[in-house]
C-alpha cells in the first residue's frame, strides 16, 4: 500500500497518521500543501488533524482550496482512496467530497478525551476489521467536530449506510450522533476521533489499528 | 471599490455561539432577548469595476460554506 499524507502549515498529526499508516506496514511520503502533484501510485491520501492555516475564515476552509487539494480531489474522482481525520474531516468537508458540515460543538467547549464509537458499517475498506455494532474507544481533541447535514442527505447517508461511526454518548452536538462518514463510493472516509491515537500500546488503547490493517489488506487483495 | 460579504449561519441551523451570547446577555439583567445569531462581515478592497458575480463566485467558493451559511453582498 502508497500512501501519502498531506502536510498543511498548522497540521499537527500528520507524523503520527504517517506512523499509523508505517506500523501497518504502508510506504508513506509525506507532500506539501503547495505541491501540485501527488506521489506516482498512491493508493490512499491521508488528511491529517491539526489547525490548518489557523482555522482562518472556517475550519478547513483554506486548505481545502490549496494546490494539493485539488489534485487530492481529483484522485478521489478517480476512485481513489482517502481518510481524513478531525481536521482532515472538515477540510474533506469543504471541499466537497465528502457531505456536511461540521460547526462548533455545541458546548463551545475544545473536548479531549476518549470516547467510545460504534461501528455502524462495516462494508467499507477502513472499517472491515470489525463487527457491526463494535464499541471501540478513540480520542476526539476538537473544538468544532458538531457534525451537520440537512435532513434529506441524512436520509440518504442511512439509506446508502453511508454512516461509518456514531458516538456512543454524543460529545459535541452532532446530527444523530455521527462521528464518520464515507463517500458514495464508499472510499473516501472523514471521522472527527482519531484512530491513528490509538494505533499504538503506548497509546493507552489500540482500537484504531484495525482501521489501518483493514485499508492494508484491502490493497494487499486488489 | 469596497464590498462587504455578511456570513450568517442558514435559519435552522443551531448557533451555539448565538445561545451563549444570549444566555450572558440574559444574565447581565436584558430581559426579553429572544434569540441571538452571530455571523461575520468581511471586507474586501476591490479594483474598480469589480461586478457583484465576481463576489458572488468569492462566496460560493470560499467565504461561506453554503451547506450551512447564508451570505448577503453589499457594493460600494
Amino acid at each position: 500500500m502508497r500512501a501519502a499524507v498531506i502536510v498543511f502549515p498548522g497540521s499537527n498529526c500528520d507524523r503520527d497518521l504517517a506512523v499509523a499508516f508505517e506500523q501497518a506496514g504502508a510506504d508513506v511520503t509525506m507532500v506539501w500543501h503547495k505541491d501540485t502533484a501527488l506521489p506516482e501510485g498512491v493508493d490512499i491520501v491521508g488528511v491529517p488533524g491539526g489547525f490548518s492555516f489557523g482555522d482562518y475564515l472556517r475550519c478547513g476552509a483554506i486548505a481545502a482550496n490549496s494546490p494539493i487539494c485539488r489534485s487530492l480531489v481529483a484522485h478521489a474522482e478517480r476512485g481513489g482512496y482517502a481518510l481524513g481525520v478531525c481536521n482532515g474531516f472538515q477540510i474533506l468537508t469543504e471541499t466537497g467530497l465528502l457531505p456536511g458540515a461540521l460547526r462548533r460543538n455545541s458546548g463551545l467547549k475544545y473536548i479531549c478525551r476518549t470516547v467510545g464509537l460504534t461501528v455502524e458499517t462495516t462494508d467499507t475498506a477502513f472499517t472491515s476489521g470489525y463487527s457491526a455494532k463494535d464499541v471501540i474507544n478513540v480520542p476526539i481533541a476538537h473544538h468544532d467536530g458538531n457534525y451537520f447535514v440537512e435532513d434529506a442527505k441524512l436520509a440518504e447517508l442511512r439509506d446508502q449506510d453511508r454512516i461509518a461511526f456514531t458516538y456512543t454518548d454524543n460529545p459535541n452536538g452532532s446530527v444523530a450522533d455521527i462521528a464518520g462518514v464515507v463517500s458514495r463510493n464508499r472510499r473516501v472516509l472523514g471521522m472527527m476521533p482519531h484512530p491513528e491515537r490509538a494505533a499504538d500500546s503506548g497509546h493507552g488503547g489500540t482500537d484504531g489499528t484495525a482501521m489501518f490493517r483493514a485499508m492494508l489488506e484491502q490493497f494487499a487483495n486488489a | 471599490m469596497k464590498a462587504r460579504v455578511f456570513v450568517m449561519l442558514k435559519n435552522g441551523v443551531l448557533d451555539p455561539q448565538g445561545e451563549a451570547v444570549r444566555h450572558a446577555l440574559g444574565s447581565l439583567g436584558f430581559d426579553g432577548v429572544e434569540g441571538v445569531r452571530q455571523g461575520k462581515i468581511i471586507e474586501l478592497d476591490l479594483a474598480e469595476g469589480t461586478t457583484e458575480a465576481t463576489v458572488t463566485e468569492m462566496c460560493e467558493k470560499l467565504l461561506a460554506n453554503t451547506v450551512i451559511e447564508s451570505y448577503r453582498i453589499e457594493l460600494g
